[in-house]
Formats: structure tokens, sequence, C-alpha cells
């Protein structure tokens, strides 16, 4: 009888051509989807060229997406430059699927931004971008220079971050070594609360296993509770795999998944992969959702865990939602919820994921509904509200250029639905950074410390049909 | 691959992750422009909190911030546990080599940094078998013995074990996975 194998073994047997793939050994695959954005893509093209020669061309040029989204509203002149090899390489290769900020224009000075989100090529954040423009599917592989290339996980393929040499290899090649990595399985009864999303779990998961918990390992989340969770807030979930070092993130697929990439998805096949019940497992913990509480990540670790309600002598400065964590169209509704009628007594930042969750917020009501003609949009809800709502990309989620949209460029506390509090990550090597999930920072935006959002959230929020299909 | 690697150590510690090896805001430049690379090498480490920076004393910058210097005093990293963590910037193991590092030396590493060294070929990552954060000063003459996987410390003295490179040991022989494919007869 066959070995009983983890979706993630399964697929990496697959695209070996093996019937098997055990934990420990070490397999080429091929590759469905290569990902590159404009800090690592330069790198990629230089070694590529560098290692195949000038005149080489890349493997399949409709399986290289290109995204750029981490320095675009700069004026750093470097980082206009990046985007223009971006763009060179594009041509000279012939790749399908590149998402041009066409108003970076090489000029001295900031570029002024895209007027109208549903009128640019630009999308921003490329692990939001990736499903919007339908590069994901069940049962691939997709490879990305951006460690949160895991936050595809959440749509039951395969998906891992590399560095530029790597990525180099699989243009030329179409494949890349991988190491199988062991699984650990996370399982969450019950529903979604509406006091908690994602974010608290995930960071329930890396408090308990820590930053390192998951290196080298495949981390597979199930359970009805992760059913019950909408398709970005997974996002959420497998995007911060790699905060507990997990190689990969995971979750079943079901009809959600299946209906968003039936809509979306631009090659018409895929094969669904399932759990085997009896694979095995290095690490199993089961959450009930029902005795989990918000949480924050403290400085300066994403595994530095504490109950919201624990820190609420935390003063903060700031407040930031956005971010491939923290920046899809139903982190913004939360927000925009919460928030809905109240003033921010902080600054607070908020950066839309990409430019169809911007087109979201201005055409959807806190609902998630188209919204009537007199009715508030989500961003004006949030600049009503106090908020500053900049133009989609990472923006200050890694800090960035100094003249980046929210950058943290002082010694502040800053609460922040994004991913990472490392030191410096978000600017200033001295800053202090609580992630939280997008209604815990809503609710600290609302006092100007650490607030557990159930003094304002009891009934759930709905999210209409935002970020469906 | 050379057998043996010796230099001054420059002692980190725990989950040091690649926006303190290299910070977000200097991941600009160009990789191959010989003049504009030389920037990674001026800021390796740079993201370290000055009291973490060289221990037990700290305070110790990698590479001296002076006019044109790009270059590290120290060639062999030590680091404690999850060295490397958070991005997949192969900028990290990059910059540490532009500053002239060959090797580090720590407890484990997060996977995509270790996979960049080696892939890249940029540093020997090693593991130790033992925690020598507390052990080894910044400044100390140490030598890696590849052969005999030990750690030697001429300042001390004392000798260290260190795991086999394993798996990854052909292709940082060959000098990183685009010669190993090559040797292969891959590519």
């Amino acid at each position: 009888m066959a070995r009983k194998m983890t979706m993630t073994e399964k697929i990496l047997a697959r695209h070996a051509g093996k019937a098997d793939a055990t934990p420990g050994e070490n397999i080429w695959v091929d590759v469905d989807v290569l990902m590159t954005h404009d800090v690592c893509g330069p790198g990629t093209i230089g070694i590529f060229h560098q290692q195949y020669g000038k005149d080489a061309k890349v493997w399949d040029p409709s399986r290289v997406v290109i995204i750029p989204d981490h320095y675009i509203f700069t004026a750093n002149e470097i980082c206009h430059r990046n985007v223009q090899i971006l763009r060179d390489f594009v041509r000279e290769q012939g790749i399908q699927y590149y998402y041009d900020p066409e108003f970076v224009k090489n000029e001295p000075g900031m570029p002024n931004p895209y007027r109208d989100p549903t009128k640019t090529n630009y999308k921003g954040v490329c692990h939001k971008a990736l499903p919007e423009e339908g590069h994901l599917r069940p049962g691939e592989i997709l490879l990305g220079t951006d460690s949160h290339t895991c936050t595809a996980g959440a749509f039951g393929q395969f998906a891992t971050g590399v560095g530029n040499t790597d990525a180099a290899f699989t243009l030329g090649t179409g494949k890349t070594w991988l190491k199988v990595p062991p699984t650990m399985k996370f399982t969450f009864h019950g529903q979604i609360p509406p006091y908690l999303t994602a974010k608290d779990l995930i960071l329930a998961v890396i408090g308990q296993i820590s930053v390192s918990g998951a290196t080298y390992k495949s981390m597979y989340f199930t359970g009805e509770g992760i059913g019950s969770l909408t398709l970005e807030d997974r996002m959420t979930l497998t995007n911060m795999a790699i905060e507990a070092g997990g190689k990969n993130g995971i979750c079943d697929v079901d009809q959600k998944t299946l209906d968003y990439v039936k809509a979306r998805s631009n090659r018409p096949e895929w094969e669904v992969v399932t759990e085997d019940e009896g694979a095995e497992y290095c690490y199993e913990h089961e959450w009930d959702l029902g005795t989990l509480e918000p949480l924050v990540a403290k400085p300066h670790s994403p595994d530095n865990k504490d109950l919201a309600r624990n820190c609420t002598d935390v003063k903060l400065d700031r407040a930031y939602i956005g971010s491939c964590t923290g920046g899809k169209i139903t982190d913004m509704i939360m927000a925009a919820s919460l928030l809905n009628g109240h003033n921010v007594k902080i600054p607070t930042f908020v950066v839309p994921g990409s430019t169809e969750v911007h087109a979201d917020m201005q055409r959807l009501n806190i609902r998630g509904e188209l919204k009537a003609g007199d009715e508030k949009s989500i961003q004006q809800t949030l600049e009503d509200a106090g908020c500053q709502v900049g133009p989609s990309g990472c923006a200050a989620c890694l800090g960035g250029p100094a003249d980046t949209f929210g950058r943290l460029n002082e010694p502040l506390n800053c609460i922040s639905t994004t991913n990472r509090n490392f030191p410096g990550r978000m600017g200033h090597k001295e800053a202090g950074v609580y992630l939280a999930s997008p209604l815990t920072v809503a609710a600290s935006a609302l006092t100007g410390h650490v607030t557990d959002p159930r003094e304002y959230v009891s009934e759930p929020i709905a999210t209409g049909t935002a970020g469906l299909v | 691959m050379q057998t043996s690697i010796r230099g001054k150590a420059y002692v980190l510690g725990d989950d040091i992750d690649t926006d303190q090896i290299i910070p977000a805001e200097h991941l600009i430049y160009s990789m191959t422009d010989p003049e504009e690379r030389k920037l990674y090498g001026k800021y390796a480490n740079i993201g370290v909190p000055a009291g973490q920076r060289g221990l037990p004393d700290g305070n110790i910058p990698f590479v001296e911030q002076t006019e044109g210097n790009s270059v590290s005093d120290y060639q062999i990293i030590i680091g404690g546990k999850n060295f490397g963590c958070g991005s997949s910037r192969e900028h990290a193991p990059f910059a540490l080599a532009e500053a002239g590092a060959k090797a580090v030396i720590a407890e484990f590493y997060a996977r995509i940094f270790y996979r960049n060294c080696v892939n890249g070929g940029f540093l020997v990552p090693c593991e130790a078998t033992q925690r020598l954060v507390d052990e080894i000063s910044t400044g100390d003459d140490v030598e890696v013995d590849l052969a005999a996987c030990k750690l030697i410390d001429h300042t001390t003295g004392k000798t260290y074990d260190l795991k086999e490179l394993g798996d990854v040991k052909p292709i940082i022989d060959a000098g990183g996975v685009f010669a190993y494919a090559k040797q292969a007869g891959m590519l």
C-alpha cells in the first residue's frame, strides 16, 4: 500500500515525477510559476545574464510573473532605475505578466501615483496581486524572490521564498532542488468569533512554537476553524508561516478556494491535492477558537506574544494598517467597521495591499457591498475617522527609503497589521512595533494604547462579497 | 573549496534577521556594478542594535563607517540560534561576503538564508554542536577546519566541533548551484 502523504509531499512528488516524496529527501522539481519584484528582480536578472549569457531566454515567458511593489512611491532615483531594469527585461524576454507602475517615469522627484486605482497597470503588493491576477492554483508550485511567497499556500499549493541565485537558476531551467520538509499540523476547532481574525491565530501559533519552531518544516493549517475563515484571512495565516521559519504554509482546498480560482485563474487546469488521512506529522497542536483571545506580538519578535488586554499600559504613537498580511479588503472592512463614527487618537496610516483593494475601498461600503450613491465608502469611513490613506504597495512594512509613506523615521511605538517587528524593520532601529489584527490595531488607534477589540466589537462583521470573486 | 578559513571572529546573538544584516533601505544598489556593489559591504550588519554589535562587549562596528571603506576587519561570523531569519533577500549573505566574510558559524540557520549562502556560493554556513556565542569573543583569531569539522580559537587555545556540511557539501565545494549543475551536466 502506498505511503500516506501530506499535501506538501504529494505536490512535491508530482512535480518531481515520482510516486512518493519522503521528508528529508532532496529532489528536483518543475516549477509552475516564478515571481519576482523590484527589490530582487534586478539582482536575479543580473545573475541570469551572468550565468546563461546575454542572449539567454527564460524557460517560459508565460510562467514568469514580475510585480514591482516595494520601492515605488519614493523620489530615490536608484529605485526608479531598478523599475527600468525590470521593464527592459520584460521587453527583451517577452514576459507575459508584468504590472508596470507607469507613473514612475525615471524623472527626478516623487512620482505622482495613479489617480484612479481601476485605471492603472500597477497592482501593488505581489502576494495580493498574484491571486487577483490569476497566478495561483491548487496543487502547483510557486517560487518567489520574497519570503512571504508562502502566502499562496492558502490556495492549496506549495509556495516558498527563494533568493536571487535560486530564482535565476529557475528562470533558465524551470527547475529547482528542494528538500522535502516534514509537516507540522495545526488544527483549529470551532468558528472564528467576531473579535478575532486569522492574525490572532497565527500569532498564537508563532507564540507557541517560536520564530524558529517551523524551520525547514511545512505548516499545515486545518480544521473547521480554518474552513470558517475567508480566503483572505487564510492568506494572513499562511503569509506568516515564514515568521515561524516555515518552508511553506498550506490550507485545504474547499469551495471558497475553487470559486475564487475558477473565476480568476489564467490557466484552465489544475489538480486539487488533498491530505491523506494517516499522513505523518512531526508536530501537532489543536486550538479551540472559542478560547483564543486577541493577541499582540511585542517588540522585537513575532513570537513575543501577549494578550492585547495585558498590554493596555503600552502607549502608542502611531497605527499602521497595510501590507500583504493586513492590507486586504477584508482587513480594511474590519478596521473601518470598528472605526466607523469614531476618531483616531494617534496618526493612523492605511495602505491598500493592491490597487484592486484600493478600488474596492472606494467602491464598497463597510459591509462589503456595492455602496449606494450617498453611502460612505470604506475609504471615506477611514478618512472620516482621521486615517491617512496612501497608495498601494509594500510601503512602511519594511521601512524602505526614508521618504516612504508611514515609515518610522523616529523611535516611535507603532501598532501594525504587518508581519515583522524585528529591530529597524519599519524604519528606526529603536522604534517598537506591536503586531496585531486589523481589529486590535483599529481599537488601539481609537484609544492611543494597546486595546482589546472586544471593547468595540461584539457582533460579527459582515464582509459581503469583498475579496470573494 | 578551501579546507581552512582563518580570520578574526565577529560575534552576534540569536535571531539575527536579514533586516539587521542589511536593512531594507539599502537593498537598492546594483549587485553587479563593481563600484555600487561595494555599498553592500559598507552597510553589512549596520542594522544590528549597537549593544549587540560584536559580543560580548558590543558597540563594535562590523565595518568601520569611514569614507570609502567597505571591508570588515572580521572574516568569520559567530551567531546563535536562527541566524538569518526573516526576508529572502540574497543581499544578506552577499553583503557579508562583500565585506570580506568567508564563513558563518551558528547553532542553526533560517533556511532561506542558509540556502542563499550555499546556492550563491557566498559564505560557508557551518553549524556548531554547541553554543559558541558565550565562548568566543569578537576579535579572537579563529580558524575553521572544514576537513576535520573543527573550529579552533587560537586566542584561547580551545577547539570546538562543527557539524558535517552534509547534503549541501557538493554544492559548496563546486562554488554554488550553477557551478554544481554545470559539473553535474545539468546545464
